[in-house]
């Protein structure tokens, strides 16, 4: 048996840190399954005080990452004049 | 006052029936008064691993659903007259599970039993929500493996928002049992190991089960290990664990780890 053998067979903690990410991840979305309608309604709520849009022409998704979760909104504005691209917030 | 307890784990096939049939016959064992209720409709395995599988008459659905009374449908143990079974039916819808129905058998087996033990199904849906419904405390079955872990994490989640006392603003008292341990694969670092589980999951350890061909054994005979061959090491490791169910503060010992002078001076503790 080779050293490299010895090496792969250690498969333990390769088990233990994908659990560690894995469940990091899963313990926030299964706390508040409805987390991302939530951060929806109240983000559009802020925004459409302060500029009108159509609610058909927003996007979100949220990715996730290794280490952070990345929330993406987009909406589009018809007037140019004020300038709303695309806003992210890490969150988890 | 008497204990419901919820032997659970999400993932089938880690040990959830074998568990509740050896630490009933291990509480049992001191003459305290234990039922063991089978909460896989549709798919029962207690009766079997028990031994009672020609015995059963009327089963939790039929004492819900008014068609017998629940002192009909409870099986007396042949060998430990304190020990009872409540069985599971094979047929009928398992939405004939209803809360009402759950509480009141509950409720009527509180006034007459020491430990009410509920065998979950595996899965996150209503049987397995039923069965954890009602509990004051919770034995999370895992095996020291991925997916059993990932699947304890989700039932843990489960026992902290969808029981009673979770809605109480109350703590369902929880319990890990690691069961099939491997103590040469988890040394060599093949399998995940005690601590490893531990931390993923923190919450308190009740006992370490060795993986074991008397686990196999007592179930084809239709006996809980713990009587089946109470010295095997498994029965050993049930009846320490049933010890701490009832308070006792006994150390686990972690299978294969060397019992050094530095294991003799810094004792682990768990639990």
């Amino acid at each position: 048996m080779s050293l490299f053998d010895l090496f792969r067979r250690r498969s333990a903690p390769v088990a233990r840190e994908r659990l560690q990410i894995l469940l990091a991840h899963e313990r926030i979305a299964c706390s508040r399954p409805d987390l991302l309608g939530v951060l929806r309604e109240e983000i559009l709520a802020v925004i459409g005080r302060h500029v009108s849009f159509e609610p058909e022409k927003v996007q979100i998704k949220m990715d996730r990452g290794k280490s952070v979760s990345t929330l993406a909104v987009d909406i589009e504005i018809p007037n140019l004049d004020q300038l709303l691209g695309v806003v992210t917030v890490p969150v988890g | 006052m008497a204990q419901v307890l919820v032997v659970t784990s999400g993932k089938g096939g880690v040990g959830k029936t074998t568990s509740t049939a050896a630490l009933g016959a291990a509480l049992a064992h001191d003459g305290a008064k234990v039922v063991v209720i089978d909460f896989d409709v549709g798919l029962r395995n207690l009766d079997l691993v028990l031994g009672a599988e020609r015995r059963v008459v009327f089963d939790l659905i039929n004492v819900i659903n008014g068609v017998a009374k629940l002192p009909q449908a409870l099986i007396r143990d042949k060998r430990l007259e304190t020990l009872h079974l409540l069985p599971a039916s094979q047929t009928r819808d398992k939405d004939a599970l209803t809360e009402e129905g759950v509480a009141k058998v509950i409720d009527e087996l509180r006034a007459n039993f020491d430990w009410i033990i509920c065998d979950s199904p595996a899965g996150i849906e209503h049987g397995a929500t039923m069965a954890m419904r009602y509990a004051d405390a919770a034995i999370i079955v895992t095996n020291p493996e991925v997916s059993s872990v990932r699947d304890s994490d989700r039932i843990i989640g489960l026992l902290d928002s969808k029981t009673l006392k979770a809605e109480h603003g109350e703590r369902v008292d929880k319990h890990l049992l690691i069961t099939r341990f491997h103590a040469s694969r988890a040394s060599r670092g093949e399998m995940l190991s005690i601590n490893d589980v531990l931390e993923i999951l923190s919450t308190p350890l009740l006992g370490i089960i060795p993986e074991s061909q008397e686990v196999l054994r007592a179930s084809n005979v239709g006996s809980p290990v713990t009587l089946n061959n109470p010295h095997s090491a498994p029965a050993r490791a049930y009846f320490e664990a049933a010890r701490r169910l009832k308070g006792e503060n006994i150390p686990v010992q972690v299978p294969g780890e060397s019992k050094g002078i530095f294991n003799k001076l810094f004792g682990r503790k768990a639990a």
